[in-house]
């Protein structure tokens, strides 16, 4: 769901602004691709993100894609906070991104190849502060033509 | 205590200047190491206090930070950087939200505080909607709670400040190699 919208909170030019919405399944004391980067880390056997000197957990949803303008652009949609204790386990059903998902410019146009991921940053009650993507991606790929009818 | 005073009158002059070149010693080692770990890092300030709150509930005021700045490292979104706007001092620690990269490594980049409702377009200079890799100061690599403090507290109470270099001052200036 694509709209081209004057971007007041960016420069004064149109860009276009899209609207994703998703749903999240994470179990986050299963995550294998982030078990492994943890441990090649501390060298310790670990059996979840979430040891003893894990504070946080700082999940974000990000978007991925190449345009005419910019090789690289990555907006962070949504983000959540896990604090040691909290249920581990998400599903979020039809999440509305949190954030407006602006490109600069108008690269959303027929782009096939935008990608999203899930990554979290480790908070630890004290020392390094890595930053894990997930192992799973998925590609949106975003329609050809702008939507004006429908409202968000 | 008089005994301190007595060593002090029994100090020849050569051992009150064994003593100040000890302490000259001192502050130039530290100097040096701060100056090695600028040069490692890359970064002008490899370590920063936590000024605000607006990282919660990562990073409270008085939580130390350890910055890189190697410049090859790219600005990703999601990560935590410490950055100075144009023509303030205040170095500020907020995450990377959004980046936009030419082909040519130039980026552009915008931030926003954890614990902040909005971004920081807010912060940045009058008419300035994107951060350059120029504004930062490092990325912030590993962190050590409350220990910043100290910082705080001196800057907060100057007297403090003074007391402390005081207490130090003249413990090395007295402290007799036995």
């Amino acid at each position: 769901l694509r709209r081209n919208v004057e971007d007041f909170t960016g420069p004064r030019e149109r860009s276009d602004l899209a609207f994703v919405t998703f749903d999240i399944t994470a179990d986050i004391l299963n995550e294998k691709s982030g078990l492994r980067t943890f441990c090649n880390k501390i060298l310790m056997l670990i059996f979840n993100i979430f040891d003893w000197n894990v504070k946080q957990l700082f999940l974000y949803l990000s978007a991925e894609y190449s345009t005419k303008n910019n090789a690289l652009n990555q907006v962070v949609l949504w983000d959540k906070i896990i604090l040691r204790g909290d249920n581990p386990r998400l599903f979020l059903k039809d999440m509305k991104s949190k954030y407006f998902f602006f490109d600069d410019g108008n690269g959303l146009k027929g782009n096939r190849n935008v990608t999203l991921t899930l990554s979290w940053n480790v908070v630890p009650n004290a020392g390094l502060l890595p930053l894990v993507t997930g192992s799973g991606h998925m590609s949106v790929p975003f329609p050809d033509t702008y939507e004006t009818t429908k409202s968000y | 205590a008089m005994d301190l005073f007595g060593d002090l009158r029994r100090m020849n002059k050569r051992q009150l200047y064994y003593q100040v070149l000890n302490f000259a010693m001192i502050v130039s080692s530290a100097l040096m190491i701060w100056k090695g770990l600028i040069v490692i890092t890359g970064s002008e300030s490899p370590i920063v206090v936590v000024l605000s709150g607006s990282m919660e509930p990562a990073f409270h005021r008085g939580d130390l930070l350890f910055l890189t700045n190697f410049h090859d490292d790219p600005i990703r979104a999601g990560e935590i950087v410490v950055f100075k706007v144009e023509g303030r001092d205040i170095p500020i620690v907020h995450r990377v939200m959004k980046i936009h990269e030419k082909e040519n490594g130039n980026i552009k980049f915008l931030t926003k505080g954890d614990n902040n409702e909005v971004d920081d377009r807010g912060l940045y200079k009058e008419g300035q909607n994107w951060l350059e890799k120029k504004d930062v100061v490092g990325r912030a690599r590993g962190f050590l709670p409350y220990v910043g403090m100290v910082t705080i507290i001196m800057n907060d109470y100057p007297k403090f400040k003074y007391a402390l270099l005081a207490v130090m001052g003249a413990y090395v200036l007295l402290k007799r190699e036995s």
